[in-house]
């Protein structure tokens, strides 16, 4: 363990926003921070190969082409798709989400045809396969999974059968930290016939994620969870649904042939990616996935699994506090939501900024789970491998005052 | 940056024991006031006769900010014509952008309890969401 500390500490000081301000940064599954090593890329990429990408004949729009379509290999590496046609960028896990909604929910669900939807999405994957049960006619059903935040294979069995078309499902709670059996869960969606959409936004920077072994038919993520810029994002879709879908935004980039009377859209992902892409992010997405991989996942799920621990155990000895889901802290995936008796969630985060620590509170985009969980609103503590063991102690240090702080003697 | 000290005794007292948080009997004006980002919510119930607000409570849910800030404004308005209930909500309002004097957060007594929510943006809502609806009510009433 004490390898483990002196390893975090000396990528700690790749963070230049963590080196140099007194911050203790626990909002990590909002976004995380960015190391130098993506940051320098970025900057890198504008200062040598800006251009164009696929539109110019001279070279400089050809570095810039291959420093995209690198990115696009990369993530499919990272995620192992079968092959790199399957990586749509996006702007973010959410773009993606709605991808898939308006161009294969739109268009491939109709009336009394169900849709799956788990309560512990984050809006975003849910509001989308609402708005398309109201457009198709089809019926939106709901996903509850146990007091814990569990999902068993009875619950599978009551809200799955031969009406059933999609399933939306999250790999890991934003909330809960839990994180779902998608292999074994998909295998019960496509013995219906339906397809699988997971969000990946939370799980894909934390733990390694292969999609063919999990055999999804969608994952939606985000890059700046996972150490890369805003505005960048990817959607893997199986290639014989993607080829089979139209496309979702129309312009530039994204045909093969365009006449008055006659378009050729051009094939996946191109077809997905209308207009001037976000290169600087690719290039950025792509410089975050080589630093995740020096890091190692071995490092980081050890990390956020220890600093879960020390802080849910802390957390046990302070009076009025109440952790959300499992008590266990390996099914927390660095993620502890909470309440504290008689303290509003936005006092509770106003008096750890006071302390320079940040966390987040409120209903953290999944209000269908506040109201399964019957919690108004929560506060949420989010751990990433380059938190130290110093960021607990200051987090529990000052949750144990909050009460007193707050006018309750004890 | 946030002051340790905000949470200061003024405040949480009027939170956890707030002196005019019931059903008013018989009021004549009665507003709810919502403020989405903290989910505070509460309903402002004013008795006002010939000009004066007679009485006043709340009732509703929400942070310790938005509550006490409520509580402490009743404690202001009760008894006082609407008029310079308005003119102290005026105040108030320019404290909270932090405008006003030492003069004038003096002049709003505990209320000025609150005056470091001008460096918390995100708070300021809870602090004023009484105080908006108050001046709402007694609008509307004169309207």
């Amino acid at each position: 363990m004490h390898d483990l500390q002196s390893r975090v500490a000396a990528l700690r000081a790749d963070f230049p926003l963590l080196d140099s301000q007194d911050i203790v940064y626990l909002d990590n599954s909002a976004t995380s921070q960015r190391p130098t090593q993506v940051l320098e890329a970025e900057k890198r990429f504008y200062e040598e190969k800006n251009a164009n990408p696929f539109r110019g004949v001279y070279e400089l729009s050809e570095a810039c082409t291959e420093a995209y379509e690198a990115a696009r290999t990369a993530v499919a590496d990272f995620i192992h798709a079968k092959q790199s046609e399957e990586i749509i960028f996006t702007r973010n896990a959410t773009e993606s989400l709605n991808l898939v909604a308006y161009s294969y929910g739109l268009n491939f669900l109709k009336p009394g045809d169900e849709i799956v939807v788990s309560v512990m999405e984050h809006h975003s994957n849910f509001l989308p396969w609402r708005y398309v049960a109201e457009r198709t006619g089809a019926i939106l059903v709901k996903l509850e999974p146990t007091p814990q935040g569990a999902i068993t294979d009875e619950i599978l069995d009551s809200v799955l059968n031969e009406r059933t078309r999609l399933v939306a499902l999250t790999q890991m709670s934003n909330v809960l930290g839990q994180v779902y059996d998608l292999k074994h869960i998909a295998e019960r969606v496509h013995a219906v016939g339906a397809v699988l959409v997971a969000d990946g936004a939370q799980s894909v920077p934390h733990l390694p994620v292969d999609v063919q072994a999990l055999d999804v038919d969608f994952l939606a993520f985000s890059g700046h969870k996972m150490l890369a810029p805003t505005g960048i994002g990817v959607l893997y879709g199986k290639l014989s649904l993607l080829k089979k879908m139209p496309p979702f935004l129309q312009g530039g980039e994204m045909i093969e042939i365009v006449h008055w009377d006659r378009v050729k859209y051009a094939q996946p992902p191109h077809k997905f990616e209308a207009g001037t892409v976000n290169t600087g992010g690719a290039v950025a997405l792509h410089a975050a996935i080589d630093y995740i991989r020096s890091v190692g996942f071995d490092t980081i799920m050890a990390q956020e699994e220890h600093l879960t621990r020390l802080a849910m155990e802390g957390m046990r000895d302070i009076p009025g506090v109440h952790i959300m889901g499992s008590p266990e802290p390996q099914d927390h995936q660095g993620i502890v939501t909470f309440t504290i008796d008689g303290v509003h969630p936005h006092d509770v985060a106003s008096i750890f900024d006071a302390e320079h620590i940040c966390v987040r509170a409120g209903h953290h985009c999944a209000q269908p789970l506040m109201d399964f969980l019957g919690v108004f609103s929560t506060t949420r503590a989010s751990f990433s491998f380059y938190n130290t063991e110093e960021d607990v102690a200051r987090f529990l240090a000052c949750l144990g005052k909050i009460r007193r702080q707050m006018g309750y003697g004890e | 940056m946030a002051n340790n000290t905000f949470y200061n005794e003024i405040l949480t007292d009027h939170n956890l024991h707030p002196i005019h948080k019931h059903q008013l009997d018989a009021p004549n004006l009665v507003l709810e006031g919502v403020n989405p980002s903290c989910g505070d919510d509460i309903i402002l119930q004013l008795r006002v006769e010939n000009g004066v607000i007679e009485d006043g409570s709340f009732v509703g849910d929400g942070c310790a900010i938005s509550q006490a800030s409520a509580d402490i404004m009743l404690e202001m308005i009760i008894g006082r014509p609407v008029e310079e209930a308005k003119a102290l909500s005026a105040l108030f309002l320019k404290m909270i952008k932090g405008e006003a004097t030492e003069d004038e957060v003096e002049t709003l007594e505990e209320a000025g309890a609150l005056r470091d929510i001008s460096h918390m943006p995100a708070r300021v809502k809870c602090a004023v969401l009484g105080w908006h609806t108050m001046e709402e009510l007694l609008d509307g009433e004169q309207g």
